[in-house]
């Protein structure tokens, strides 16, 4: 879009946007290291991880400042409206996602004696596709293609699905061997922590619809759950 | 009361009921149908088409020179006193094309009252300023009659209580916001259908504004308001059809709540965002 007549309107739009791709490579950063250090039990990169948060919640406090500020000061419109109200619920998804990643971080050593790694492989694979999910949405922000991020709403399915098989797998583990049951606790919360993280993925995909075309998505998407269909 | 009677069948539109996709938008008090006007030789508005509704305010936008106060103009012919000014396509109020032959342009400025960006009080009392127009068209008959018009004429232009005590001080000694108010005080007196407003507010400081803004709110209870204003903040604020008009063209018009959060145009995207050329 062209600039804005008073270009130091554009220079805050801008900057606004630049905060919100770094909290969104922080929160996928920390995700897929969060997964990495559960999958193969790296206690140090766990860590990292927890360290990290208050970073993502320090960036979010900052977009809430600024577009607090903006609102004050240049009463944006139309588009211009949109992009800093959708900012301002990305941010908050966004730190929520680090703060779920930082959940599973923390759960690492207390899944570190777990006899199952099966279950661990299936929490690893649903880790990958949440983690991919997390990417193409923040993908789609920036370069703010609506067809790309409906994609990654309807695909909250498949993490949907992924959540259920899992969840039935872990209780498989558990009734095999009852001295995995504490670890495998563990796993199902942080298998419900990347479903969590998939839905923060869609609500991210509704904002950018709404930010390019000005209409909300449908309330209701596909939707596959857990606890009915057990 | 002496009123225009329509002379042709009216074209009310009628109600929409309420649906789904909203709240039911009024009867069409003002239609526009392919005006335009030209200055001699030059066209300042071209093939324009709009329906604005009874008991409600419709806002007109655009940059300077985009043809909007000339639209406005239109509707009660004030384009007719400026040498070398043709207007073609019709205007309708309530069905009747006010450029009939038929139609006393003084009776139809009565009936579609003006306010002005400057305020501008005759030099008379505040009284007469109120009393003027109904007195030109014989409106009161009796001096209690009178006295009753401009008090509530003042009342609904929310002054009375400002100005009831020195009624016969002169109009130019009140401030601005005051004379603005008595302005459309005057307007009032004479029972217009229609107010049109040319950036009522903009010589105004930010409380007159809100006084007038509230005004407008109020009166939109019973009149048609068409109002100019270069202010985007305003136009949101009071009201519930936006229309955008660029280089004499009407570019897009809708409810004022899309307009300002999902307009279909560029353009006009471009222009309310701040971002115009």
């Amino acid at each position: 879009m062209t600039e804005h007549t008073v270009r130091s309107f554009s220079q805050d739009l801008e900057e606004l946007s630049g905060d919100l791709a770094r909290m969104g490579g922080l929160a996928e950063d920390m995700l897929s290291d969060a997964i990495q250090s559960i999958a193969s039990r790296d206690l140090v990169l766990a860590e990292t991880v927890v360290s990290r948060d208050p970073q993502i919640d320090n960036l979010q406090v900052e977009v809430e400042k600024k577009i607090l500020r903006l609102l004050a000061l240049r009463q944006p419109l139309a588009r211009d409206l949109r992009q800093v109200i959708s900012a301002l619920k990305i941010a908050t998804e966004l730190e929520r996602v680090g703060d779920l990643a930082k959940s599973i971080a923390k759960r690492v050593k207390l899944v570190d004696k777990i006899g199952a790694d099966g279950a661990l492989k299936g929490v690893a694979r649903m880790g990958r596709l949440v983690t991919a999910q997390l990417k193409r949405v923040l993908d789609a922000y920036t370069a703010l293609e609506t067809d790309a991020a409906n994609k990654v709403w309807a695909r909250d399915e498949e993490v949907d699905e992924h959540y259920q098989s899992l969840f039935r797998e872990v209780v498989t583990y558990m009734i095999e061997d009852p001295r995995t049951i504490s670890a495998c606790a563990h796993l199902l919360f942080v298998a419900k922590n990347l479903e969590r993280i998939g839905d923060h993925c869609t609500n991210i995909a509704e904002e950018i619809h709404f930010l390019v075309t000005g209409e909300q998505l449908p309330t209701e998407r596909p939707k596959v759950d857990a606890l009915n269909s057990n | 009361m002496s009123r225009m009677e329509p002379i042709v069948p009216q074209l009310r539109v009628e109600t929409p009921r309420p649906s789904a996709a909203g709240p039911a938008v009024p009867p069409t008090k003002v239609a526009a149908r392919s005006v335009s006007v030209f200055y001699g030789e030059k066209q300042a508005l071209f093939d324009v088409s709009l329906d604005m509704p009874e008991k409600s305010v419709t806002a007109l936008i655009g940059p300077s020179g985009c043809g909007k106060s000339t639209f406005l103009r239109s509707i009660n012919r004030m384009n007719d006193t400026i040498p070398n000014c043709r207007v073609t396509g019709e205007i309708l109020i309530d069905g009747q094309d006010v450029n009939a032959r038929s139609v006393d342009p003084v009776l139809l400025r009565a009936q579609v009252g003006m306010v002005f960006q400057k305020p501008n009080p005759f030099p008379k009392s505040i009284f007469d300023n109120v009393a003027y127009g109904v007195r030109l068209h014989g409106l009161a008959g009796s001096r209690t009659e009178m006295q009753q018009i401009v008090e509530s004429s003042l009342r609904k232009a929310g002054l009375w209580d400002e100005v009831k005590d020195r009624l016969n001080a002169p109009g130019m000694s009140l401030s601005g916001g005051q004379q603005q108010r008595l302005v459309i005080a005057r307007a009032i007196a004479v029972s217009p259908e229609i107010i049109l407003m040319d950036e009522p507010c903009s010589a105004l400081d930010p409380i007159a504004t809100a006084k007038v803004e509230e005004l407008i709110d109020e009166l939109k209870a019973n009149y048609c308001i068409i109002i100019v204003t270069h202010s985007m903040a305003q136009a949101a604020r009071v009201s519930q059809q936006t229309a955008f008009f660029h280089l004499g063209k009407l570019v897009e018009t809708g409810p004022t709540e899309t307009v300002f959060t999902n307009p279909r145009e560029s353009r006009t995207q471009d222009y309310i965002t701040g971002r115009f050329g």
